[in-house]
């Protein structure tokens, strides 16, 4: 698959696969902390953090999604799972899952906001929320001011473009932000 | 169009990335209990004009349930709380009499 | 007549002249005009009919509330029909047509109607097309249907796009009058975060047109220099050309903001809708003047007092030489100082009230305006056009005392505030007697989330009239603080005037309009409520009053008023009728936004999609999947091409895209224990690298799902769902973990799409999998029902020995990456094995021929296991799963249920899909009695006849048996009941 790029009121670019991992387990207790930290720092409530070419990612109380890049994703599920062991936790691979776009300019916000009911007011550098793009579940992660990483379901990869894409048009723009 | 918080991720959520999941705190009856009972534990429903304790689930986002108590006739919020608990909890119910001294738990 | 004057119009640049046409005629018009005011100015004040007879209508307003001049606008993928002539702004090469006319304006057939008018009143149509009965269906409605509607419906493909916009802010004003920009003004200061919106092009709405000053400087100054003001806030966001459309829950609202219909071409979408959540709305809406009911009041010419100002004031345009003003209140004496300003004539004011009018009156009066108090217009002659006006006591029953030669009324019957955005959800209202207006309750406003009013009313929506009134409301409604310095002249009250005459003769009542454009009159109200429609809402419909598109903006108020009056209860006792949002109508385009086309629906992809779209995929919707129905070769016809797959998979070797079915990892100390409650079998028992086929029921005891269940290890398990399943029993799983068993230590993990599966199935599957070379794939490593991970071809896969077909049967799953890969490399290795992928037609067929269920098909949500002869699937052992002590009521645990048999055609055709079989006698509606229906049906190929799948009550008691199933035609079919297992009926194939 040829990554889609599509200019407009921002840059609308179709990542090539990242690893993710979805790790399930007890996000209070010291093993699990100390088994993500080895690669990246734990983060908070409805946030993601950064270390290198690893992020990590709150999706729910006892949920995390860990991402590396896809060659070192087999080794770091190997890791993980020897550092878990023994204790109750789930680890799965779900690289092959998942579609990843990038949005970079100063208008991502504007352009998701065409798509999402988020309150973006406040929705700065390192924050994650889970919501809706128009009609299909999706994570929006802001890495950096102005670069946005949207992840959504494979299968809807398609679909996703066409209304980001649509979303993104030049001669659209609202002016509110 | 109902904004509730849901409580495991700690932000207010838009009615389209919620769940509803009707009346909360029924009690399970499985095999070996009355037909009454049974019958009561599937379908009758408090369905109240006012004070109501409901399930949703935070569909689009941590995919978590939660309770919410709401005024079904005004759509008033008197708070959202765990989906882990048998009863309302105390400050629910506090929230529940500072705007409705009337109201009295429904038998 | 109707002209352009020579000086005048503020929004109009006289220096821009812009080509119209108008029911194909070209006329020009200047750059800032309307639709409405380019007619007048071409002197065409006939624009259109009215619904019911057919009556010449004109414009009565100038702005949203315009209940007449609607056009159909544009051509094919631009057209639109209803578009307010007051509210469309005008541009080079626009097209408008009048609407509901037949065969043209100028002459219309309908209007026949009008000579009939007595035999047409309220509730005519309910009374006249009710008997006899067959006369509705093949006389009545095809001529309603011809003669019914407004505005032509679009026919080609809307060709603008539309999209949504969600904005969270702290204070929403809608309104960019002097009140809602006095709000903001106010709130901005405060820091508060502001998104203010204006339906129109500009801003100030009617104080800029009055004359009002502000601050000791005209109203234009103070709005210009309020605008400056405001966006120099960063805190605060201005937006005209957006109508706040609704309130809802919650402090939701919509905005609907046209970007082009006034530039039609230009790039991007036309029309945006704000999905607004706002902490607090101010409804800075303003009021809408009230017409006056006197007979002849839906003549062209008779407008808004109000109006008529605008015309003058924005546009440079007059209505006629000649204007009568006929009021109730000061402030149409305006109108008589605008119109003497431009050089046009004013023969008389008549003022209903017999105290006459105050300081404005006075300023009249001096500019040698003739003024008759205590008077009312009797009639107002014309046909097409006004000619004059009859003058009466206002207190009498209207006998002629003067006739005055004018062409042009204009009419102020009050003020009613624009309470809309206030109702919508469920502010309330109070009657203000002294002002004659229902006006905000303050006290009574829509409560939001935490029981709080979230909405407030600004300037004239609460009820003030005056300048000052206006701004220092719309200071309170922001929070306080500086008001701006306004005076005005002293006014009279006003004296409320709901007909005109008082004592108005049935005759001249059946010519007094309430609704213009609906063709409800004061005799039509009044009738309703003789005939005992006594509530607003029941006359309402009876009479149609306040329905279609201006939604009685205009007329509501007189109406209920005269409700009320016939009723001889007083007007708060009758109430209003509900209002809905939108405000005006928006366009359907904008409430779908980008869901249109291929973005109408997400639709899902599995791995292999482009190889089948390339291969002759004949799609079948599977929820929001495509998956190929079946594959189709040059030539043949569906079935033939299913037929072949059927064969080919039976003979050779069958390839089939399983990866839409639902992957769910369970995993953890209670996983078992856990998965012995979701299903009706025993999980936990399941060895590790076996496989089980399962079935999930609800509480309810209805069978909800099933598939097969592999242990993958010590604590984990990976259940398999149906491909519409995948969520859904996601969802029931995780609900039941939180909800009810939350100390139970499971997690699960939805992997659905991060795998592709490939069904490899027939006689062949071996020798393809053996070809590819890797794991050992023999009956003996992996067994019927057993699983296991190792390479097949260079991919590392999980192989499932598992069968939906009866035939011998790997499914194999890969990393979806690597799924179009591994389907590749099937395809390639299996070619001389003679592979065939086949589609989701032929594994139903084959399934069928194997007697196996399909979730949706032998099931309908009323479903028990039990019915299905599934016994053996419910496990005897557990105290307890989900759905037993359902399946254990009466009516459940009960012989006398349909159950599954098979059902073959004694003449071998195909049974229909959802066929009944009929028994003895009829029920209480004469209808024959039924014991069974068909669920599955299909031709087998392989058997070379119809074979079928049905619930018959006490089915397998009765085999052998011959049921009569009645097809669509008349004709009936036979079939006996036999076993559903047509093929193979002891497995061997499978299994070997």
């Amino acid at each position: 698959m040829s990554e889609r790029v599509h200019e407009g009121l921002v840059t609308l670019r179709e990542m090539p696969r990242r690893g993710m991992i979805t790790l399930r387990g007890d996000l209070g207790d010291r093993t699990l902390r100390r088994a993500v930290e080895a690669g990246v720092p734990m983060p908070e409530r409805g946030r993601l953090t950064v270390a290198g070419a690893r992020m990590a990612a709150w999706m729910s109380p006892d949920e995390l999604l860990l991402m590396a890049p896809h060659e070192a994703i087999l080794a770091d599920i190997a890791t993980l799972r020897t550092a878990l062991a023994g204790s109750h936790h789930l680890v799965e691979d779900v690289s092959d899952a998942r579609c990843l776009m990038r949005l970079e300019g100063e208008a991502v916000l504007e352009v998701l906001a065409k798509l999402s009911p988020v309150d973006f007011r406040d929705f700065g550098e390192g924050r994650f929320r889970r919501t809706l793009l128009a009609q299909v579940a999706c994570a929006i992660g802001m890495v950096s001011p102005h670069t946005v990483d949207l992840i959504a379901f494979r299968s809807v990869t398609d679909y996703v473009w066409a209304v980001l894409e649509n979303a993104n048009d030049r001669a659209a723009p609202v002016g509110h932000f | 169009m109902l904004i509730l918080t849901c409580p495991s991720c700690g932000e207010a959520k838009d009615e389209t990335e919620l769940a509803p999941g009707g009346e909360a705190h029924l009690t399970r009856h499985g095999p070996g209990s009355a037909d009454i009972e049974f019958e009561a534990y599937l379908f009758h429903r408090q369905n109240p004009k006012g004070v109501h304790f409901e399930r949703w689930r935070c569909a689009a986002g941590c995919g978590k349930w939660f309770h919410a108590a709401r005024c079904t006739a005004t759509n008033e919020v008197f708070g959202t709380y765990s989906a882990q608990v048998t009863a309302p909890p105390k400050e629910i119910h506090e929230a529940i009499a500072a705007r409705r001294p009337d109201w009295e738990v429904p038998s | 007549m109707s002209t352009r004057l020579k000086t005048g119009g503020r929004l109009i640049d006289r220096t821009r002249q812009v080509e119209f046409s108008f029911n194909g005629k070209r006329l020009k018009g200047l750059a800032g005009d309307t639709l409405a005011s380019a007619l007048l100015a071409n002197d065409q004040m006939l624009m259109g009919r009215s619904f019911k007879y057919h009556r010449p209508r004109s414009v009565v307003t100038s702005d949203a509330s315009e209940p007449n001049a609607l056009f159909n606008l544009g051509q094919e993928g631009q057209f639109e029909p209803n578009a307010r002539g007051t509210m469309t702004e005008l541009f080079d090469g626009l097209e408008a047509a009048s609407q509901n006319h037949f065969p043209s304006l100028e002459f219309d057939v309908g209007a026949i109607n009008a000579r009939f008018a007595r035999f047409l009143p309220a509730g005519f149509y309910y009374k006249m097309f009710i008997h006899p009965r067959p006369f509705w269906k093949h006389i009545y409605e095809p001529f309603i249907r011809q003669s019914a509607g407004l505005g032509k419906a679009p026919k080609a493909r809307d060709a603008s796009t539309y999209e949504h916009f969600h904005v969270h802010c702290d204070l929403l004003i809608v309104g960019g009058g002097i009140a809602g920009l006095q709000a903001a003004l106010t709130a901005g200061r405060a820091g508060r975060e502001v998104l203010l919106f204006e339906q129109t092009p500009h801003w100030g709405g009617r104080a800029v047109v009055d004359g009002a000053v502000i601050d000791g400087q005209p109203a234009e100054a103070w709005v210009t220099a309020a605008l400056q003001a405001l966006e120099a806030m960063p805190n605060v966001k201005l937006r005209a050309r957006t109508m706040g459309a609704g309130v809802y829950d919650h402090g939701y609202a919509l905005g609907y903001e046209r970007l082009s219909d006034h530039a039609p071409g230009a790039p991007g979408p036309r029309h945006r809708l704000w999905r607004i959540r706002a902490g607090h709305i101010i409804a800075a809406t303003g009021a809408i003047e009230r017409p006056l009911s006197f007979a002849g009041n839906d003549v062209p010419g008779v407008v808004l007092a109000s109006a008529l100002r605008d015309y003058v004031v924005n546009w440079g345009v007059s209505l006629g030489d000649r204007t009568v003003i006929v009021t109730n209140n000061d402030d149409a004496y305006r109108t008589a100082l605008v119109l003497k300003d431009a050089g046009l004539e004013v023969p008389a004011i008549i003022d209903a009230r017999a105290a006459g009018g105050g300081a404005l009156a006075d300023e009249a009066r001096k500019r040698g305006v003739r003024i008759e108090t205590g008077k009312g217009i009797n009639q107002v002659k014309g046909g097409k056009r006004v000619t004059g006006v009859s003058l009466c006591a206002q207190a009498g029953e209207g006998a002629a005392l003067e006739e005055i030669a004018c062409d042009c009324v204009a009419m102020s019957g009050g003020w009613s505030p624009v309470v809309h955005l206030w109702s919508h959800c469920g502010g309330k209202l109070l009657w203000d007697a002294e002002a004659a207006m229902f006006r905000p309750d303050p006290a009574r406003g829509p409560t939001g989330a935490d029981g709080m009013p979230f909405v407030t009313t600004a300037g004239a929506a609460s009820g003030p009239m005056t300048t000052a009134g206006v701004l220092a409301d719309a200071t309170e409604a922001a929070g306080g603080g500086d008001v701006p310095f306004a005076e005005e002249p002293a006014a009279a009250p006003l004296e409320p005037v709901w007909m005109m005459p008082q004592g108005a003769s049935y005759k001249l009542r059946t010519k007094a309009w309430l609704d213009f454009q609906n063709d409800v009159k004061v005799s039509d109200v009044q009738l309703a409520a003789r005939e005992g429609f006594e509530s607003v809402e029941h006359a309402k419909r009876y009479t149609t009053l306040g329905m279609a598109t201006d939604q009685g903006k205009l007329s509501n108020i007189n109406g209920l008023a005269v409700l009320a009056n016939e009723l001889g209860t007083d007007i708060p006792a009758v109430g209003t009728t509900t209002f809905r949002p939108p405000y005006t109508p928006i366009s359907m385009g904008s409430i779908a936004g980008e869901a249109r086309g291929e973005m109408f629906q997400p639709l899902r992809k599995t791995p292999m999609h482009d190889w089948h779209a390339a291969n002759g995929a004949h799609w079948e919707p599977v929820g929001h999947w495509r998956r190929p129905y079946t594959f189709l070769r040059a030539g043949e016809s569906v079935e033939e091409a299913v037929a072949r797959e059927v064969k080919n998979t039976r003979q050779a070797l069958g390839l089939l895209d399983a990866s839409t079915l639902g992957k769910i990892i369970v995993k953890g100390p209670d996983a078992g224990r856990f998965l012995d409650m979701m299903y009706t079998n025993m999980m936990s028992t399941l060895k590790p690298g076996r496989c089980r086929y399962g079935l999930m029921c609800s509480e309810n005891g209805f069978l909800i799902d099933d598939g097969v269940v592999a242990r993958l290890g010590e604590d984990t398990w990976l259940c398999h769902t149906t491909t519409g399943g995948a969520d859904r029993i996601h969802g029931h799983m995780e609900e039941w973990l939180q909800t009810e068993w939350w100390d139970w230590k499971v997690y699960t993990a939805n992997v659905t799409e991060q795998y592709a599966q490939i069904a490899v199935v027939g006689p062949n599957a071996r020798k393809v999998l053996e070809a590819l070379g890797g794991m050992d794939v023999s009956a003996e490593a992996l067994p019927f029902m057993a699983w296991a991970d190792g390479t097949i071809g260079g991919f590392a896969v999980r192989a499932y020995r598992i069968s939906f077909s009866g035939e011998l049967s790997y499914e194999i799953a890969v990393p979806a990456g690597q799924g179009r890969a591994l389907w590749d490399a099937l395809l390639e290795a299996g070619e001389v094995f003679g592979v065939m992928p086949y589609g989701t037609e032929a594994l139903h067929i084959m399934r069928a021929e194997k007697g196996f269920i399909m979730i949706g098909d032998e099931t309908d949500g009323t479903v028990i296991p039990q019915d299905l002869g599934l016994h053996w699937a419910l496990s005897k052992k557990k105290d307890d799963y989900l759905g037993k002590r359902a399946q254990a009521r009466t009516h459940m645990d009960n012989p006398d249920r349909w159950q599954l048999v098979g059902l073959e055609t004694l003449d071998g055709s195909v049974l229909p899909d959802g066929a009944y079989a009929v028994a003895e006698g009829t029920n209480e509606n004469g209808q024959r009695n039924m014991q069974g229906r068909v669920t599955s049906t299909y031709h087998s190929p392989t058997l070379g006849r119809g074979i079928a799948m049905g619930l018959v009550h006490k089915g397998p008691e009765r085999m052998g048996e011959t049921l009569t199933f009645p097809k669509v035609d008349g004709t009936e079919v036979s079939a006996r009941i036999v076993s559903p297992v047509f093929y193979d009926p002891d497995g061997e194939k499978q299994n070997v």
